[in-house]
Protein backbone atom coordinates (compact mmCIF):
# COMPACT_ATOMS: atom_id res chain seq x y z
CA UNK A 1 0.00 0.00 0.00
CA UNK A 2 1.52 3.13 -1.02
CA UNK A 3 1.79 6.22 1.58
CA UNK A 4 -1.75 8.24 0.44
CA UNK A 5 -3.18 5.14 0.99
CA UNK A 6 -2.13 4.24 4.32
CA UNK A 7 -2.65 8.02 4.84
CA UNK A 8 -6.14 8.23 4.32
CA UNK A 9 -6.59 4.89 5.66
CA UNK A 10 -5.63 6.10 9.10
CA UNK A 11 -7.98 9.05 8.62
CA UNK A 12 -10.91 7.02 7.88
CA UNK A 13 -10.23 5.21 11.08
CA UNK A 14 -10.25 8.47 12.46
CA UNK A 15 -13.54 9.34 12.06
CA UNK A 16 -14.57 5.81 13.11
CA UNK A 17 -13.22 6.97 16.31
CA UNK A 18 -14.87 10.42 16.36
CA UNK A 19 -18.30 8.85 15.02
CA UNK A 20 -18.08 5.92 17.65
CA UNK A 21 -17.20 7.73 20.32
CA UNK A 22 -20.49 10.30 19.59
CA UNK A 23 -22.80 7.44 18.97
CA UNK A 24 -21.21 5.53 22.10
CA UNK A 25 -22.25 8.89 23.99
CA UNK A 26 -25.80 8.50 22.80
CA UNK A 27 -25.88 5.26 23.94
CA UNK A 28 -24.86 5.21 27.31
CA UNK A 29 -27.46 8.43 27.48
CA UNK A 30 -30.09 6.16 26.50
CA UNK A 31 -29.09 3.42 28.52
CA UNK A 32 -28.86 5.43 31.74
CA UNK A 33 -32.11 7.08 31.29
CA UNK A 34 -34.00 4.12 30.42
CA UNK A 35 -32.49 0.71 31.95
CA UNK A 36 -30.38 1.83 34.41
CA UNK A 37 -32.87 4.03 36.00
CA UNK A 38 -31.12 7.78 36.29
CA UNK A 39 -33.75 10.10 37.50
CA UNK A 40 -35.38 11.80 34.83
CA UNK A 41 -35.01 14.91 36.56
CA UNK A 42 -31.05 14.64 35.91
CA UNK A 43 -30.99 13.26 33.12
CA UNK A 44 -34.08 13.15 30.85
CA UNK A 45 -34.92 10.46 28.14
CA UNK A 46 -32.78 11.63 24.53
CA UNK A 47 -35.84 10.43 22.41
CA UNK A 48 -38.08 13.05 24.62
CA UNK A 49 -35.55 15.54 24.25
CA UNK A 50 -35.53 15.09 20.27
CA UNK A 51 -39.14 15.05 20.54
CA UNK A 52 -39.29 18.57 22.58
CA UNK A 53 -36.61 19.70 20.32
CA UNK A 54 -38.92 19.21 17.08
CA UNK A 55 -41.69 20.72 19.08
CA UNK A 56 -39.34 23.94 19.55
CA UNK A 57 -38.40 24.50 16.01
CA UNK A 58 -41.71 23.49 14.74
CA UNK A 59 -44.17 25.94 16.47
CA UNK A 60 -41.59 29.18 16.57
CA UNK A 61 -42.01 29.19 20.75
CA UNK A 62 -37.82 30.41 20.40
CA UNK A 63 -38.43 33.38 17.76
CA UNK A 64 -38.64 35.91 20.73
CA UNK A 65 -35.81 34.50 22.90
CA UNK A 66 -33.81 34.32 20.14
CA UNK A 67 -34.64 37.92 18.60
CA UNK A 68 -33.68 39.20 21.83
CA UNK A 69 -30.50 37.64 22.11
CA UNK A 70 -29.45 38.52 18.82
CA UNK A 71 -30.16 41.56 19.19
CA UNK A 72 -28.45 42.20 22.43
CA UNK A 73 -25.51 40.41 20.23
CA UNK A 74 -25.83 43.04 17.41
CA UNK A 75 -25.74 46.11 19.17
CA UNK A 76 -22.81 44.73 21.86
CA UNK A 77 -20.66 43.80 18.79
CA UNK A 78 -21.92 47.07 16.89
CA UNK A 79 -20.52 49.12 19.75
CA UNK A 80 -17.16 47.11 20.16
CA UNK A 81 -16.19 46.98 16.81
CA UNK A 82 -16.82 50.56 16.10
CA UNK A 83 -15.16 52.01 19.45
CA UNK A 84 -12.25 49.72 19.20
CA UNK A 85 -11.32 49.44 15.58
CA UNK A 86 -11.31 53.84 16.04
CA UNK A 87 -9.72 54.02 19.51
CA UNK A 88 -7.38 51.23 18.39
CA UNK A 89 -6.81 53.47 14.91
CA UNK A 90 -5.99 56.59 16.59
CA UNK A 91 -3.65 54.85 19.38
CA UNK A 92 -1.18 52.98 16.64
CA UNK A 93 -0.79 56.37 14.94
CA UNK A 94 2.15 57.02 17.11
CA UNK A 95 4.54 54.70 18.64
CA UNK A 96 3.79 56.68 22.29
CA UNK A 97 0.45 56.21 22.61
CA UNK A 98 0.99 52.72 21.74
CA UNK A 99 3.02 52.69 24.75
CA UNK A 100 1.07 54.37 27.08
CA UNK A 101 -2.31 52.43 26.34
CA UNK A 102 -1.48 49.19 25.42
CA UNK A 103 -0.60 47.71 28.56
CA UNK A 104 -3.71 49.51 30.20
CA UNK A 105 -5.83 47.67 27.52
CA UNK A 106 -3.87 44.69 27.98
CA UNK A 107 -3.86 44.98 32.12
CA UNK A 108 -7.93 45.51 32.23
CA UNK A 109 -8.24 42.49 29.88
CA UNK A 110 -7.09 40.22 31.70
CA UNK A 111 -9.25 41.15 34.63
CA UNK A 112 -12.30 38.86 34.32
CA UNK A 113 -14.86 41.73 33.57
CA UNK A 114 -17.74 39.39 34.34
CA UNK A 115 -17.11 40.77 37.71
CA UNK A 116 -18.84 44.02 36.00
CA UNK A 117 -22.43 42.16 35.72
CA UNK A 118 -23.77 42.97 39.15
CA UNK A 119 -22.55 46.62 38.70
CA UNK A 120 -24.27 46.74 35.42
CA UNK A 121 -27.63 45.45 36.60
CA UNK A 122 -27.03 47.99 39.23
CA UNK A 123 -26.90 51.06 36.17
CA UNK A 124 -28.62 49.12 33.75
CA UNK A 125 -31.25 47.28 35.11
CA UNK A 126 -32.01 43.18 34.20
CA UNK A 127 -33.24 44.50 30.44
CA UNK A 128 -31.48 43.87 27.44
CA UNK A 129 -29.41 47.31 28.17
CA UNK A 130 -27.13 45.49 30.96
CA UNK A 131 -25.82 42.53 28.42
CA UNK A 132 -25.42 45.21 25.75
CA UNK A 133 -22.86 46.80 27.92
CA UNK A 134 -21.21 43.88 29.18
CA UNK A 135 -20.96 42.16 25.79
CA UNK A 136 -19.52 45.52 24.44
CA UNK A 137 -17.47 45.83 27.09
CA UNK A 138 -15.83 42.09 27.33
CA UNK A 139 -15.63 42.45 23.25
CA UNK A 140 -13.66 45.93 22.94
CA UNK A 141 -10.65 44.56 24.31
CA UNK A 142 -9.51 41.91 21.21
CA UNK A 143 -10.96 44.27 19.37
CA UNK A 144 -8.89 47.26 20.01
CA UNK A 145 -5.48 45.22 20.99
CA UNK A 146 -5.60 43.51 17.68
CA UNK A 147 -5.92 47.07 15.93
CA UNK A 148 -3.19 48.41 17.87
CA UNK A 149 -1.36 45.54 16.79
CA UNK A 150 -2.22 45.58 13.83
CA UNK A 151 -1.59 49.27 12.41
CA UNK A 152 0.98 49.71 14.56
CA UNK A 153 3.69 46.78 13.74
CA UNK A 154 3.23 47.74 10.06
CA UNK A 155 7.03 47.25 8.76
CA UNK A 156 8.22 50.75 9.17
CA UNK A 157 10.26 50.25 5.59
CA UNK A 158 6.52 49.78 3.61
CA UNK A 159 5.55 52.97 4.97
CA UNK A 160 8.80 54.76 4.20
CA UNK A 161 8.97 53.10 0.18
CA UNK A 162 5.55 54.21 0.21
CA UNK A 163 6.27 57.94 1.52
CA UNK A 164 9.30 58.19 -0.73
CA UNK A 165 7.25 57.10 -3.91
CA UNK A 166 4.52 60.29 -3.08
CA UNK A 167 1.73 58.36 -1.61
CA UNK A 168 -1.14 60.48 -0.14
CA UNK A 169 -2.34 60.11 3.75
CA UNK A 170 -5.27 58.39 1.90
CA UNK A 171 -3.14 56.20 -0.66
CA UNK A 172 -0.73 55.11 2.37
CA UNK A 173 -3.88 53.50 4.25
CA UNK A 174 -6.01 52.45 1.64
CA UNK A 175 -3.17 50.64 -0.12
CA UNK A 176 -0.22 50.14 2.74
CA UNK A 177 -1.97 50.07 6.49
CA UNK A 178 -5.07 48.46 5.63
CA UNK A 179 -4.13 45.46 3.58
CA UNK A 180 -1.74 45.00 6.03
CA UNK A 181 -3.46 45.23 9.54
CA UNK A 182 -6.88 43.80 8.08
CA UNK A 183 -5.87 39.86 8.89
CA UNK A 184 -4.99 40.68 12.72
CA UNK A 185 -7.94 43.82 12.88
CA UNK A 186 -10.41 40.76 11.85
CA UNK A 187 -9.13 37.97 13.65
CA UNK A 188 -9.58 40.51 17.08
CA UNK A 189 -13.21 40.77 15.66
CA UNK A 190 -13.92 37.35 15.47
CA UNK A 191 -12.56 36.78 19.00
CA UNK A 192 -14.53 40.06 19.94
CA UNK A 193 -17.56 38.61 18.63
CA UNK A 194 -17.13 34.98 20.50
CA UNK A 195 -16.67 36.18 23.54
CA UNK A 196 -19.60 39.20 23.38
CA UNK A 197 -21.88 35.58 22.25
CA UNK A 198 -20.80 34.22 25.36
CA UNK A 199 -20.76 37.09 27.85
CA UNK A 200 -24.27 37.83 26.83
CA UNK A 201 -25.99 34.16 27.51
CA UNK A 202 -23.65 33.96 30.18
CA UNK A 203 -25.51 37.42 32.06
CA UNK A 204 -28.69 36.08 30.37
CA UNK A 205 -28.03 32.99 32.55
CA UNK A 206 -27.05 35.05 35.81
CA UNK A 207 -29.66 37.76 35.80
CA UNK A 208 -31.85 38.85 32.96
CA UNK A 209 -36.03 38.68 31.63
CA UNK A 210 -35.53 37.44 28.41
CA UNK A 211 -33.30 35.71 26.29
CA UNK A 212 -32.40 32.08 25.22
CA UNK A 213 -30.17 31.94 28.73
CA UNK A 214 -33.23 32.85 30.33
CA UNK A 215 -35.39 30.14 28.59
CA UNK A 216 -32.51 27.96 30.20
CA UNK A 217 -32.68 29.10 33.35
CA UNK A 218 -36.36 29.33 34.09
CA UNK A 219 -37.00 25.73 32.56
CA UNK A 220 -34.41 24.24 34.66
CA UNK A 221 -35.87 26.23 37.55
CA UNK A 222 -39.93 24.34 36.54
CA UNK A 223 -37.79 21.59 36.46
CA UNK A 224 -38.98 20.90 32.85
CA UNK A 225 -35.69 19.04 31.86
CA UNK A 226 -36.72 17.51 28.54
CA UNK A 227 -37.13 21.23 26.93
CA UNK A 228 -34.09 22.52 28.99
CA UNK A 229 -32.19 19.73 27.41
CA UNK A 230 -33.34 20.72 23.92
CA UNK A 231 -32.96 24.43 24.16
CA UNK A 232 -29.46 23.74 25.43
CA UNK A 233 -28.79 21.75 22.46
CA UNK A 234 -30.79 24.58 19.99
CA UNK A 235 -28.24 27.30 21.42
CA UNK A 236 -25.46 25.37 20.88
CA UNK A 237 -26.29 24.87 17.69
CA UNK A 238 -26.99 28.58 17.14
CA UNK A 239 -23.42 29.79 18.56
CA UNK A 240 -21.77 27.05 16.18
CA UNK A 241 -23.60 28.51 13.57
CA UNK A 242 -22.61 31.73 14.19
CA UNK A 243 -18.68 31.08 14.87
CA UNK A 244 -18.91 29.20 11.58
CA UNK A 245 -20.38 32.11 9.73
CA UNK A 246 -17.62 34.82 11.54
CA UNK A 247 -15.17 32.11 10.73
CA UNK A 248 -15.62 31.99 7.34
CA UNK A 249 -16.06 35.96 6.95
CA UNK A 250 -12.70 36.10 8.84
CA UNK A 251 -11.09 34.13 6.32
CA UNK A 252 -12.93 35.75 3.08
CA UNK A 253 -11.57 38.98 4.76
CA UNK A 254 -7.92 37.89 4.71
CA UNK A 255 -8.11 36.84 1.38
CA UNK A 256 -9.63 40.68 -0.08
CA UNK B 1 2.35 72.78 33.97
CA UNK B 2 6.24 73.54 33.63
CA UNK B 3 7.73 72.11 30.40
CA UNK B 4 10.43 70.38 32.00
CA UNK B 5 8.10 68.23 33.60
CA UNK B 6 5.79 68.40 29.92
CA UNK B 7 9.10 67.08 28.88
CA UNK B 8 9.31 63.99 31.34
CA UNK B 9 6.23 62.53 30.77
CA UNK B 10 6.65 62.95 26.65
CA UNK B 11 9.43 60.36 27.58
CA UNK B 12 8.06 57.92 29.91
CA UNK B 13 5.13 56.56 28.77
CA UNK B 14 4.54 54.33 32.23
CA UNK B 15 4.83 58.59 33.39
CA UNK B 16 1.49 59.11 30.86
CA UNK B 17 -0.01 56.10 31.98
CA UNK B 18 -0.27 56.88 35.14
CA UNK B 19 -1.32 59.90 34.27
CA UNK B 20 -4.39 58.58 32.43
CA UNK B 21 -5.50 56.38 34.96
CA UNK B 22 -5.59 59.29 37.34
CA UNK B 23 -7.61 61.20 34.98
CA UNK B 24 -9.83 58.34 34.64
CA UNK B 25 -10.61 58.17 38.45
CA UNK B 26 -10.79 61.64 38.49
CA UNK B 27 -13.56 61.97 36.11
CA UNK B 28 -15.19 58.96 38.00
CA UNK B 29 -14.83 60.76 41.45
CA UNK B 30 -16.73 63.91 39.52
CA UNK B 31 -19.34 62.00 37.78
CA UNK B 32 -20.22 60.39 41.59
CA UNK B 33 -19.94 63.13 43.62
CA UNK B 34 -21.91 65.74 41.94
CA UNK B 35 -24.08 64.22 38.25
CA UNK B 36 -24.67 60.25 39.18
CA UNK B 37 -27.78 59.25 41.82
CA UNK B 38 -25.52 57.85 44.81
CA UNK B 39 -27.93 54.83 45.22
CA UNK B 40 -25.83 53.37 41.66
CA UNK B 41 -22.24 55.07 41.59
CA UNK B 42 -19.80 55.64 44.65
CA UNK B 43 -16.85 57.65 44.18
CA UNK B 44 -13.43 55.97 44.42
CA UNK B 45 -12.47 57.94 47.29
CA UNK B 46 -15.12 56.01 49.48
CA UNK B 47 -14.91 52.78 47.67
CA UNK B 48 -11.34 52.64 48.54
CA UNK B 49 -12.52 53.62 52.01
CA UNK B 50 -14.76 51.44 52.70
CA UNK B 51 -12.80 48.44 51.60
CA UNK B 52 -12.28 47.47 55.56
CA UNK B 53 -16.12 47.68 56.02
CA UNK B 54 -16.48 45.40 53.44
CA UNK B 55 -14.04 43.17 54.60
CA UNK B 56 -15.33 43.51 58.31
CA UNK B 57 -18.95 42.33 56.63
CA UNK B 58 -20.12 39.57 58.67
CA UNK B 59 -19.28 36.48 56.18
CA UNK B 60 -16.88 38.66 53.44
CA UNK B 61 -14.15 37.15 54.38
CA UNK B 62 -15.24 33.31 54.49
CA UNK B 63 -17.40 34.09 51.02
CA UNK B 64 -13.62 35.04 50.33
CA UNK B 65 -11.97 31.65 51.15
CA UNK B 66 -14.64 29.61 49.91
CA UNK B 67 -13.79 31.27 46.52
CA UNK B 68 -10.05 30.85 46.44
CA UNK B 69 -10.71 27.45 47.72
CA UNK B 70 -12.62 26.95 44.77
CA UNK B 71 -10.33 28.26 42.56
CA UNK B 72 -7.36 26.69 43.72
CA UNK B 73 -8.93 23.37 43.69
CA UNK B 74 -10.12 24.13 40.48
CA UNK B 75 -7.07 24.91 39.15
CA UNK B 76 -5.18 21.94 40.56
CA UNK B 77 -7.83 19.37 39.43
CA UNK B 78 -7.56 21.02 35.44
CA UNK B 79 -3.89 20.78 35.10
CA UNK B 80 -3.93 17.09 36.63
CA UNK B 81 -6.84 16.34 33.66
CA UNK B 82 -5.19 18.37 31.16
CA UNK B 83 -1.49 16.70 31.53
CA UNK B 84 -2.74 13.58 31.42
CA UNK B 85 -5.31 14.18 28.42
CA UNK B 86 -3.07 16.52 26.89
CA UNK B 87 0.08 13.37 26.84
CA UNK B 88 -2.64 10.68 26.08
CA UNK B 89 -3.99 12.26 23.38
CA UNK B 90 -1.28 14.55 21.94
CA UNK B 91 1.42 11.33 22.14
CA UNK B 92 0.37 9.22 19.49
CA UNK B 93 -0.63 10.76 16.01
CA UNK B 94 -3.54 8.31 15.66
CA UNK B 95 -5.52 9.81 18.65
CA UNK B 96 -4.46 13.25 18.62
CA UNK B 97 -5.92 12.80 15.07
CA UNK B 98 -9.02 10.86 16.25
CA UNK B 99 -9.43 13.16 19.29
CA UNK B 100 -8.11 16.64 18.92
CA UNK B 101 -11.28 17.78 17.02
CA UNK B 102 -13.80 16.55 19.52
CA UNK B 103 -11.90 18.57 22.06
CA UNK B 104 -11.85 21.51 19.93
CA UNK B 105 -15.70 20.89 19.39
CA UNK B 106 -16.41 21.08 23.42
CA UNK B 107 -14.09 23.79 23.91
CA UNK B 108 -15.99 25.84 21.50
CA UNK B 109 -19.25 25.30 22.44
CA UNK B 110 -21.13 27.88 25.09
CA UNK B 111 -20.33 26.17 27.86
CA UNK B 112 -22.16 28.55 30.27
CA UNK B 113 -25.69 27.01 28.68
CA UNK B 114 -24.87 24.31 30.67
CA UNK B 115 -24.46 26.25 33.77
CA UNK B 116 -27.59 25.04 35.46
CA UNK B 117 -27.22 21.46 34.59
CA UNK B 118 -23.95 22.11 36.90
CA UNK B 119 -26.03 23.17 40.29
CA UNK B 120 -28.17 20.22 39.20
CA UNK B 121 -25.50 17.50 39.31
CA UNK B 122 -23.13 19.08 42.20
CA UNK B 123 -25.17 21.28 44.08
CA UNK B 124 -25.46 25.04 45.18
CA UNK B 125 -22.30 24.49 46.66
CA UNK B 126 -18.43 24.77 45.89
CA UNK B 127 -18.70 21.62 44.58
CA UNK B 128 -20.59 22.68 41.53
CA UNK B 129 -18.54 26.16 41.25
CA UNK B 130 -15.36 23.51 40.81
CA UNK B 131 -16.74 21.44 38.44
CA UNK B 132 -17.84 24.32 36.49
CA UNK B 133 -14.31 26.25 36.70
CA UNK B 134 -12.41 23.14 35.10
CA UNK B 135 -14.85 22.53 32.49
CA UNK B 136 -13.33 25.81 31.42
CA UNK B 137 -10.24 25.45 32.49
CA UNK B 138 -9.04 22.16 31.49
CA UNK B 139 -9.61 22.63 27.91
CA UNK B 140 -7.06 25.17 27.07
CA UNK B 141 -4.13 22.82 29.28
CA UNK B 142 -5.43 20.34 27.16
CA UNK B 143 -4.62 21.79 24.13
CA UNK B 144 -1.38 23.06 24.60
CA UNK B 145 0.24 20.25 26.32
CA UNK B 146 -0.63 18.05 23.20
CA UNK B 147 0.95 20.75 21.11
CA UNK B 148 3.72 21.23 22.90
CA UNK B 149 4.53 17.41 22.86
CA UNK B 150 3.53 17.36 19.00
CA UNK B 151 6.47 19.86 18.27
CA UNK B 152 9.00 17.83 19.68
CA UNK B 153 11.46 17.22 16.93
CA UNK B 154 11.02 13.17 15.86
CA UNK B 155 14.93 12.82 15.61
CA UNK B 156 14.98 13.43 19.34
CA UNK B 157 12.58 10.51 20.42
CA UNK B 158 14.62 8.12 17.79
CA UNK B 159 17.95 9.47 18.68
CA UNK B 160 17.19 8.67 22.22
CA UNK B 161 15.52 5.17 21.42
CA UNK B 162 18.64 4.47 19.66
CA UNK B 163 20.48 5.13 22.68
CA UNK B 164 18.69 2.48 24.84
CA UNK B 165 16.33 4.98 26.69
CA UNK B 166 13.29 2.99 28.06
CA UNK B 167 9.75 4.70 27.30
CA UNK B 168 9.78 6.17 31.56
CA UNK B 169 13.49 7.81 30.48
CA UNK B 170 11.94 9.25 26.98
CA UNK B 171 9.04 10.87 29.18
CA UNK B 172 10.95 11.90 31.73
CA UNK B 173 14.10 13.38 29.57
CA UNK B 174 12.83 14.09 26.36
CA UNK B 175 9.39 14.43 26.49
CA UNK B 176 9.00 16.54 29.84
CA UNK B 177 11.79 19.15 29.47
CA UNK B 178 10.35 20.15 25.84
CA UNK B 179 6.76 19.95 27.08
CA UNK B 180 7.58 22.53 29.69
CA UNK B 181 6.94 26.17 28.22
CA UNK B 182 3.92 24.79 26.62
CA UNK B 183 2.54 23.62 29.65
CA UNK B 184 3.36 26.60 31.29
CA UNK B 185 1.20 28.70 28.46
CA UNK B 186 -1.57 26.27 28.90
CA UNK B 187 -1.26 26.63 32.72
CA UNK B 188 -1.96 29.95 32.47
CA UNK B 189 -4.97 30.03 29.72
CA UNK B 190 -6.20 27.50 31.73
CA UNK B 191 -6.10 30.14 35.07
CA UNK B 192 -8.39 32.34 33.09
CA UNK B 193 -10.71 30.03 32.15
CA UNK B 194 -10.84 28.75 36.06
CA UNK B 195 -11.32 32.24 37.26
CA UNK B 196 -14.20 32.73 34.35
CA UNK B 197 -16.04 29.52 35.58
CA UNK B 198 -15.80 29.50 38.85
CA UNK B 199 -17.07 33.45 39.20
CA UNK B 200 -20.12 32.89 36.41
CA UNK B 201 -21.21 30.08 38.19
CA UNK B 202 -20.60 32.34 42.06
CA UNK B 203 -22.68 34.66 40.46
CA UNK B 204 -25.47 32.49 39.22
CA UNK B 205 -26.33 30.85 42.61
CA UNK B 206 -24.34 31.05 45.67
CA UNK B 207 -25.58 30.85 49.10
CA UNK B 208 -22.36 31.74 51.02
CA UNK B 209 -19.63 32.80 48.37
CA UNK B 210 -19.27 36.10 46.98
CA UNK B 211 -21.68 35.76 44.26
CA UNK B 212 -24.67 35.95 47.19
CA UNK B 213 -22.35 39.08 48.41
CA UNK B 214 -22.50 40.88 44.84
CA UNK B 215 -26.52 39.88 44.55
CA UNK B 216 -26.90 41.13 48.32
CA UNK B 217 -25.29 44.93 47.51
CA UNK B 218 -26.63 45.35 44.28
CA UNK B 219 -30.91 44.54 45.62
CA UNK B 220 -29.29 46.89 48.55
CA UNK B 221 -28.59 49.67 46.05
CA UNK B 222 -25.34 49.76 48.37
CA UNK B 223 -22.66 50.71 45.40
CA UNK B 224 -19.72 51.92 47.82
CA UNK B 225 -19.67 47.98 49.04
CA UNK B 226 -20.30 46.06 45.76
CA UNK B 227 -17.71 47.90 44.37
CA UNK B 228 -14.91 47.21 47.16
CA UNK B 229 -15.76 43.44 46.41
CA UNK B 230 -15.03 43.93 42.90
CA UNK B 231 -12.58 45.71 43.35
CA UNK B 232 -10.58 43.26 46.12
CA UNK B 233 -12.12 40.24 43.52
CA UNK B 234 -10.16 41.85 40.69
CA UNK B 235 -7.36 42.25 42.61
CA UNK B 236 -7.17 38.81 43.31
CA UNK B 237 -7.29 37.82 39.66
CA UNK B 238 -4.56 40.01 38.53
CA UNK B 239 -2.48 38.17 41.53
CA UNK B 240 -3.48 34.79 39.97
CA UNK B 241 -3.32 35.93 36.84
CA UNK B 242 0.08 37.98 36.94
CA UNK B 243 1.60 34.57 39.15
CA UNK B 244 0.76 32.17 36.08
CA UNK B 245 2.11 34.54 33.85
CA UNK B 246 5.95 35.12 35.49
CA UNK B 247 6.09 30.96 35.50
CA UNK B 248 5.11 31.10 31.92
CA UNK B 249 7.95 33.80 31.74
CA UNK B 250 10.31 32.56 33.75
CA UNK B 251 9.76 28.99 31.75
CA UNK B 252 9.88 30.20 28.88
CA UNK B 253 13.55 31.19 28.65
CA UNK B 254 14.73 28.13 31.11
CA UNK B 255 15.18 25.95 27.96
CA UNK B 256 17.11 27.89 26.09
Amino acid sequence: MNAGGARSTSAAGSHAVQIGFVVGLVVLWYLAATRWGVSSILLPNPITVARDLWEILRTGEYVDDLRVTLTELAAAFAISATSGVVLGYLISRSTYRIRVFEPLFAAIYSVPIILFLPLYVLFFGLGPPSKIALGATISFFPVVLNTIAGFGYVDRLLITAARSMGASDYQLFRFVLLPAALPVILTGMRMGFTVALLSIIGSETIASLAGLGHRIVHLAEAMEMARMFAYIAFVVAIAAFLNVVVSTLEKRGRRF
Amino acid sequence: MPAAVMQRIARSPGLARLGVIVMLLAIWEAAARWVVDPLFLAPPSRVVTSLGAVLGTRGVPAALQITVFELAVAFAISVAIGLVVGLVVGLHNFSRRSFMPIILLLYGTPQVTILPLFILYFGIGPASKIAFGVTHGMFPIIMTVAAGVQNIKPILLVSARSMGASSVQILRHVIFPHMIPSFFTGMRLGMTGVLLGVLLAELYVSTAGIGYFTTLFTQNFDPTKLLGLISILAAMAIALNEIVRRLEVRFARWRD
